[in-house]
């Protein structure tokens, strides 16, 4: 028979917290949307620019000081299909 | 950790407060976690790219949602589709599409187990402390003892304590209908590592 003690024991466990890292950058999301509204912004005004997204968008971000992850990468692909 | 109510959360996330998306990501990072690596089981790289996926459609759509209570199954639902997609981009089989009742008890159990974390914020920042440490950070009582300065032969009992508060807490009908005898609630069940 669980005591309910062993219970919440348990449920605690069954919660444990996330890597290092991980919820530090889901926090950062918000500044870094408005750094890929500025990219978005310029792709649409300047032809050349857009071109070097489509090219290699990794490589654009790097150059204008975003760290391409995963995320960032497929925010901006969505956008860009948009 | 902040106390407002999911709703107040959503409604000034919506007004572009930094703090009250910290204070979400705060709230769920550990739900989120547990959907994509436990019950969905992704490998940690994976589960780390659907972890930051689910927040960056959450806070994007966040003007979706109709009803800022319902911020908590939203989430589930959110971390379920990301974590389907993940799966099935990698190839990898499923299993839990076939048996959707399993997913749900899993989430329904992590429900509740959002709500005893919850209770936490309630205790003194001591018994939050231990407890986080012993059960969610899985420390032993060396780190422990090591990093609150605690004698390692009152560990055992100090969990034991803050664990009866916690109950308490989450359910005082238990206190009033009876509180088991002090031996139950001692080091016992907590196990030592």
């Amino acid at each position: 028979m669980t005591t309910p003690e062993e219970r919440i024991a348990e449920l605690l466990r069954a919660l444990p917290a996330p890597p290092a890292g991980w919820a530090e950058a889901a926090k950062e999301l918000p500044g870094v949307r408005r750094e890929l509204d500025t990219i978005l912004e310029r792709i649409e005004r300047d032809e050349r620019f857009r071109e070097r997204a489509v090219a290699d968008l990794e490589a654009m971000l790097r150059t204008e000081g975003v760290e391409p992850t995963p995320v960032v990468v497929a925010h901006l692909r969505r956008r860009l299909e948009t | 950790m902040d106390a407002a109510s999911d709703a107040e959360l959503v409604s000034r996330c919506r007004a572009g407060d930094q703090a009250a998306w910290e204070a979400l990501v705060d709230r769920y990072g550990r739900y989120v976690h547990a959907i994509v690596a436990r019950v969905y089981r992704l490998d940690p790289h994976d589960a780390e790219d659907v972890f930051q996926e689910v927040f960056a459609r959450v806070f994007e759509r966040l003007d979706t949602l109709r009803d800022g209570d319902a911020l908590r199954p939203w989430i589930a639902q959110t971390a379920r589709n990301c974590a389907v997609d993940s799966l099935r981009r990698s190839g990898r089989e499923v299993p839990v599409d076939d048996v959707p009742d399993a997913v749900d008890d899993a989430l329904a159990r992590l429900d509740e187990a959002l709500t005893v974390h919850a209770a936490l914020d309630r205790l003194s920042p001591e018994c939050h402390e231990i407890l986080d440490r012993f059960f969610c950070r899985d420390e032993s009582y060396r780190t422990i003892g090591t990093e609150l300065e605690l004698p390692s032969g009152t560990i055992a009992s100090r969990i034991a304590r803050c664990l009866a508060r916690l109950r308490d807490v989450i359910d005082p009908r238990e206190t009033e209908e009876g509180r088991k005898p002090e031996s139950s609630a001692s080091g016992g069940q907590v196990g030592q590592r």
